[in-house]
C-alpha cells in the first residue's frame, strides 16, 4: 500500500483550507519554479506523460514488442462486453468496502492508544504499525498458512466449535473476503498513524470542559473525538479507497495466478496485469487502466463533493 | 575462410587493424578469434545455477580471454516482463535463456538470431541433443536455440507409504488401471491419517494432463501449431483420468492442491505417488524423507508418453557482438560446458551422454528412468502466443477436474476458444 502520486498530506491539507492559501506574490518571478523543477520534471516524465501514452495506447492494438495500429474505440467496446471486467469491478468494490470497514476499528484503536497516561503506548503503536511496513508478499505468505483449508490454524480453531471451515483462498466468494480481511488488517497501522496525528490536534480543553459537564468517556468519544477527527478520517478514507481500487499484490500473492477460484476473484488491476503482461494485449490493458483511472477519479470527486456534509474543520 | 586469411596475415602485425576492418565490412559476423575483444551480456533467471554458469564463463575465457561475459540474473517472476521491455526497445541481452512457451513469440518477431551459420560450419551439431528439443527451438524450419538442459516426467513414489498400504512398487509395466487402483488403495487404507494416493499439480499441463492426453494418443495442439487438440476423444480421456482420481478420493481436490501444493503433500509424507519431473530432483534429494522416495516411469495409457521440455541458449538478432556471442553459445553447447553443468548439479544437461554426472549426483534415485524417458517423449506443446491458450486451460479446466461440468463440454469449449486464440496469432 503506497501513496499514489500527487496525494500528499500537504496536498489534502491545502485543499481543506483554501481560505488560508496565500496568493503568489508578484515579485516572486520565475525562480521559485527552479526549486520545484526537479519534482515537476519527475511527475511530468513518470506520471503525466505515461498517462497520456496509456490513453493513446487504449485506442490501439499493440504488438508484443511494440508497434501500434489504431483501432478506434474497439478496446472500449470489447471491455463493455467483457463479463470478467464487470465481475472484477464488483470484486474490487467488495475488497474496498472491507478495507473501509477497518477505519472505525482504526479510530477506536487510535484513541485507545493515545489515551493520556497509557503505559507502553509506544510499544502498542509499533505493534499496530508493523503490518504496514511488512512486505505484502511476506504478509501474504503468513496469511496463506493461516487460511490453509487442511492444515491452517483458522480452520483448526473453527473445528473446536464444530465448524467445518471452507478452503478460504480457493473458494469463489470466500477468497475475495479473505483477501479483504488481510488488506484491512495490514492497513490498520497506516490509518492509526494518520488518525493519531489528528487526535493530537484536538485541544485538551474540550475534554476538560466535557468532564466538568459530566460527559461519559463514550459520550466524549462520540461528541468530541469523532467529529473533530473528521478531517483525518476523510483523508484516510480517500487513501483507502484509492488503494483499494488498486488491489493487486495481496490478491496475487495470497491466491496465486493458478488458483481455481482466481477467475471469479480477480480485481481490475489483476485483469490489467494479465492482459498486458501475459496475453500481450497492451492496447486492451491500457483501456482497462483508463477505466480504473476513471472509476477512482469519479469516486474521489464524489467524496470531495460529499465532504461538506460531514467533515468539520475547526 | 576469413579466419585463415587473418591467420596468414598475422605475422605482418596487421591482425588488429584487419580484424577491425573485417568487422566493419560485414557487421561483425564470424570474425571472432581467440584474441577478439568484446563484452557481451548473458541473461538468466536461476540463481541456483549461477556457480556452474560462472565456471562455464571462466572456462570459455581460457580460449577467449578478451571476451568479457556479464552474467545478468533476473528472478523468474520478472524475467519475461523485463525481456519483453528490452526487446521493445532493441536492448535485448546478447545471449539469454529461452523456454518453450516464449520461444515462438521471439522467433516469429525476428528477435532471435538463426543458428544456421553455426550449424552449417559444424560448430554446433543438433544431433547431439534430444530431437524433441531441437524441434522445440525450431521455427519455420530454422533452428534458433541450442538446448541447454532438459526435463521429462516420472512417477515418484514413497516406499514407506506404499508398504504401509500394501501396494507394490510401481514398475515400467504399469498402466492407468494399476496406478488408479494403487492410489485408491492408499487413500482408503491411510485416509484417516490424511494420506492420499496421488498428488500432482493440475494448474499447468506439464506435470499432469499434457502427459495423460499424450498417453491416450491425443495431442494438445496440432503439429503445425494451428489447431487445438482438446476436442478429440483421446484428449477428453486424458483429462478424465484426473477427474476420476479426484472423484473417488484417490487424489486431493483442486482446492486442497491450491492451498497446499503437490510437492508439499509429497515431501511431507502425505501422498504415495507424485507426478513430477527432472527439476524436482534437487528438492526431493533434500527432503527429510528422501531415503523413502524413488522414481519409476509414468504409467502407460494407450501408449507410453511424457512431455519433454528444456531451456535453450539463444542470441539476440540485435546483438552488436554477434561473433563473440556465437562463440560463447558454441561453447555453452559443447560437451565440456554441459558436463560442467551436470557435475555441479545445476541441471540435467541436454548434450547426449553428459547426463551420467547428474545421475550419479543422487545415487538413491533411479534418475536413469527420467533420461530413458526421452525415447518416448513428445515436445512441450507451444505456439506463437502460448500464454493466451494456457490461460484458457487454467480458466476452464478446473470445472472439469472438480466434476462441476462434464469433461466433454469443457474440452469442447476449451478447443473452440483455443482455436479462436490460435487464429489470431
Amino acid at each position: 500500500m503506497t501513496l499514489p502520486a500527487g496525494t500528499t498530506l500537504g496536498g489534502i491539507a491545502a485543499a481543506q483550507r483554501p481560505a488560508r492559501q496565500r496568493a503568489g506574490s508578484p515579485t516572486d518571478g520565475w525562480w521559485p519554479w527552479l526549486f520545484v523543477l526537479p519534482t515537476l520534471l519527475g511527475v511530468l516524465v513518470f506520471y503525466i506523460w505515461p498517462l497520456f501514452q496509456t490513453g493513446y495506447l487504449s485506442f490501439t492494438e499493440t504488438g508484443p514488442f511494440g508497434g501500434e495500429t489504431w483501432v478506434g474505440t474497439e478496446n472500449y467496446a470489447k471491455m463493455l462486453g467483457d463479463k470478467n471486467v464487470g465481475l472484477a469491478l464488483v470484486n474490487t468494490v467488495v475488497y474496498t468496502v472491507i478495507v473501509l470497514l477497518g477505519i472505525p476499528v482504526a479510530i477506536l484503536l487510535a484513541s485507545m492508544v493515545n489515551r493520556p497516561g497509557l503505559r507502553f503506548a509506544t510499544f502498542y503503536r509499533v505493534l499496530f504499525f508493523m503490518p504496514y511496513i511488512a512486505m505484502p508478499t511476506a504478509v501474504a505468505l503468513v496469511w496463506r498458512m493461516i487460511y490453509n483449508g487442511d492444515f491452517g490454524i483458522l480452520n483448526w480453531f473453527l473445528s473446536i466449535f464444530g465448524i467445518d471451515g471452507p478452503y478460504w483462498t480457493s473458494t469463489p466468494g470466500f477468497a475475495i473476503v479473505a483477501v479483504g480481511i488481510v488488506g484491512m488488517w495490514s492497513s490498520l497501522g497506516f490509518s492509526m498513524i494518520i488518525l493519531s496525528a489528528g487526535l493530537k490536534n484536538i485541544p485538551p480543553d474540550f475534554y476538560e470542559a466535557a468532564q466538568l459537564d459530566g460527559a461519559s468517556r463514550w459520550k466524549q468519544f462520540t461528541s468530541i473525538t469523532v467529529p473533530l477527527l473528521t478531517p483525518s478520517i476523510f483523508f484516510v478514507t480517500i487513501i483507502s479507497v484509492i488503494n483499494g481500487f488498486q488491489l493487486f499484490d495481496l490478491l496475487y500473492a495470497i491466491m496465486g495466478s493458478r488458483n481455481p477460484a482466481m477467475q471469479q476473484s480477480q480485481s481490475l488491476v489483476y485483469i490489467f496485469y494479465n492482459q498486458a503482461f501475459i496475453h500481450n494485449n497492451r492496447g486492451y490493458a491500457a483501456a482497462i487502466a483508463m477505466l480504473i483511472l476513471l472509476v477512482i477519479g469519479i469516486v474521489t470527486w464524489f467524496q470531495f463533493r460529499m465532504q461538506k456534509r460531514w467533515v468539520n474543520y475547526v | 575462410m576469413k579466419k585463415k586469411n587473418i591467420a596468414r596475415l598475422a605475422p605482418l602485425g596487421l591482425v588488429a587493424a584487419l580484424a577491425l576492418s573485417a568487422c566493419s565490412a560485414n557487421g561483425g559476423d564470424e570474425a571472432v578469434s581467440t584474441d577478439s575483444k568484446a563484452t557481451i551480456s548473458y541473461a538468466v533467471w536461476d540463481e541456483n545455477q549461477v556457480p556452474a554458469l560462472k565456471q562455464n564463463i571462466a572456462d570459455f575465457n581460457k580460449e577467449y580471454p578478451n571476451i568479457e561475459v556479464k552474467l545478468d540474473v533476473t528472478p523468474w517472476s520478472q524475467f519475461w516482463t523485463k525481456l519483453q521491455t528490452q526487446a521493445s526497445s532493441d536492448t535485448l541481452p546478447d545471449v539469454f535463456w529461452m523456454n518453450g512457451p516464449n520461444f515462438q513469440l521471439y522467433a516469429a518477431n525476428d528477435q532471435l538470431e538463426p543458428l544456421t551459420g553455426l550449424i552449417d560450419d559444424k560448430k554446433i551439431d543438433p544431433a547431439n541433443y534430444p530431437e524433441a528439443l531441437d524441434t522445440l527451438y525450431s521455427y519455420d524450419g530454422t533452428q534458433y536455440g541450442v538446448p541447454k538442459d532438459f526435463d521429462t516426467l516420472g512417477l515418484w513414489y514413497n516406499k514407506s507409504i506404499l508398504e504401509q498400504a500394501g501396494v507394490e512398487i510401481p514398475t515400467d509395466a504399469w498402466t492407468w488401471d494399476e496406478i488408479h487402483a494403487a492410489s485408491k488403495k492408499i487413500s482408503d487404507t491411510l485416509g484417516d491419517q490424511g494420506v492420499y494416493g496421488m498428488t500432482t499439480s493440475l494448474t499447468g499441463g506439464q506435470e499432469g494432463y499434457y502427459n495423460s492426453i499424450l498417453q491416450a494418443g491425443g495431442e494438445i495442439i496440432s503439429e503445425d501449431g494451428k489447431k487445438s487438440g482438446y476436442d478429440s476423444p483421446e484428449a477428453i480421456e486424458g483429462i478424465q483420468f484426473w477427474t476420476d482420481l479426484i472423484a473417488d478420493g484417490s487424489m486431493p481436490t483442486l482446492q486442497q492442491l491450491s492451498d497446499t501444493t503437490a510437492n508439499v503433500w509429497f515431501t511431507s509424507g502425505k501422498s504415495g505417488f507424485f507426478y513430477s519431473g527432472t527439476w524436482i530432483v534437487s528438492e526431493l534429494s533434500e527432503a527429510e524423507n528422501t531415503m523413502d522416495l524413488n522414481v519409476a516411469p509414468l504409467p502407460k495409457g494407450e501408449r507410453q508418453a511424457t512431455v519433454i521440455h528444456g531451456l535453450a541458449n539463444v542470441i539476440s538478432s540485435k546483438s552488436k557482438n554477434k561473433a563473440a556471442s556465437e562463440a560463447f553459445v558454441t561453447y555453452l553447447a559443447s560437451k565440456e560446458a554441459q558436463t560442467t553443468q551436470a557435475e555441479m548439479g545445476a541441471a540435467n544437461p541436454a548434450f547426449n551422454g553428459t547426463q551420467t554426472a547428474f545421475v550419479d549426483s543422487v545415487p538413491h534415485f533411479d534418475i536413469q528412468v527420467l533420461l530413458d524417458a526421452q525415447d518416448y517423449a513428445y515436445p512441450y506443446p507451444i505456439s506463437k502466443n502460448t500464454a493466451a491458450w494456457t490461460q484458457l486451460e487454467t480458466d476452464l479446466l478446473p470445472a472439469a477436474f472438480s466434476g462441476d461440468k462434464p469433461v466433454k463440454d469443457v474440452a469442447n469449449e476449451l478447443a473452440t476458444k483455443m482455436n479462436e486464440a490460435l487464429a489470431k496469432e
